[in-house]
């Protein structure tokens, strides 16, 4: 069981919440200019993160608000919660490895992930 | 309304209360003989009138809101008012308002209408959620312990104080939790709940009808 802070009603069981998925996707400037293809990577591709990964989620037994958080996928360990709008925070050194690097769609692959398969490589 | 009702007006009031059932009306008996009176007590408080509230607290609409509610809270916990009608913090723009079943526009009150017009045209909304959740009454000495068997917040009296209450899950079930003094909770379940966290609480409460096991 995790143990979430929501910014507004502080720390809950991870069953008080819901997921909401991959943060910082930012809906197309102009959907009709896309490309079935790119439309589609849009609607259906996440990023499948083996390490630190920026995510949403909502309060849904407490206060129904969204708040954004940086979790590890492996070790669950919480980095950091910050609010809906907000850019994903830098916790690059602080963390070794968290940041990203190896995490985007057909990214290098890091030394330090290399044993980490991403299903989302090559799409 | 009037001040004095006319008989069709009471008629009418009458034929309103005798139509309703509450959701929990079945389990009155049950709910009796599973209370330990001077230990831990549970019944219904049936049709207390709800509101709902979406507004902007520190607005003008906020402003008039909060004369007829006695305030509207402003963090997690906070409860407002200190007479019969309460305002409950559900979200930063989101409140929940308590008042008897009297202060109801149906049975001649006047809460729900009043609320609507100080809300005006503003952004926001006044939703009559009466119907929507019932009122459990959990009481005594070991209404704590009852409620720790199964809510995972901190209870304890330093943390959880009087006056508090926190929209939260209980028995897997979400509930309004309003602790009202020391020793008396009021939780409120949505009304296809009432069943189910009624026999819940009974299970639980059970044990404190025997002598304590040293
Ligand atoms: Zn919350």
């Amino acid at each position: 069981m995790l143990l979430i802070s929501c910014p507004n009603c502080g720390p809950r069981d991870e069953t008080e919440f819901h997921y909401g998925g991959q943060a910082h996707i930012a809906y197309p400037e102009n959907p009709n200019d896309l490309t079935d293809r790119e439309w589609a990577e849009y609607l259906f591709y996440r990023e499948n993160t083996k390490g630190t990964f920026a995510e949403r989620w909502v309060h849904s037994t407490g206060c129904r608000q969204w708040f954004n958080m940086l979790r590890d996928t492996v070790s669950y360990d919480i980095h950091s919660i910050y609010a809906m709008g907000q850019p994903r925070p830098d916790t690059t050194g602080e963390y070794g490895q968290a940041g990203g690097a190896g995490l985007a769609p057909g990214a290098p692959t890091t030394s330090t992930a290399a044993a980490a398969p991403t299903s989302s490589e090559g799409v | 309304m009037a001040e004095t009702a006319t008989p069709a007006e009471t008629a009418h009031v009458d034929r309103v209360r005798g139509a309703r059932r509450s959701p929990a009306e079945h389990l009155a008996d049950a709910f009796t003989s599973g209370s330990v009176p001077g230990t831990v007590t549970l019944k219904e408080i049936p049709y207390q009138a709800m509101v709902g509230i979406r507004v902007e607290r520190t607005s003008d609409a906020g402003a008039r809101v909060a004369s007829i509610t006695g305030g509207l809270p402003a963090t997690c916990g906070e409860v407002t008012g200190a007479g019969a009608v309460n305002a409950l913090w559900l979200g930063p723009t989101e409140f929940l308002v308590v008042a008897p079943e009297e202060s109801h526009d149906s049975l001649g009150g006047t809460l729900v209408s009043d609320l609507t017009t100080a809300l005006g045209s503003d952004e926001g909304q006044v939703v009559d959620l009466s119907a929507n959740r019932t009122t459990f009454e959990l009481n005594g000495s070991h209404a704590r312990a009852v409620l720790e068997k199964t809510c995972s917040l901190d209870l304890h009296p330093r943390v959880f104080k009087a006056g508090t209450a926190v929209s939260t899950e209980l028995a897997h079930i979400p509930v309004m939790l309003w602790k009202t003094s020391e020793e008396n909770y009021r939780i409120f379940p949505r009304a296809s709940f009432a069943d189910f966290l009624g026999r819940w609480l009974l299970d639980a409460m059970r044990e404190y009808a025997s002598p304590e096991v040293p």
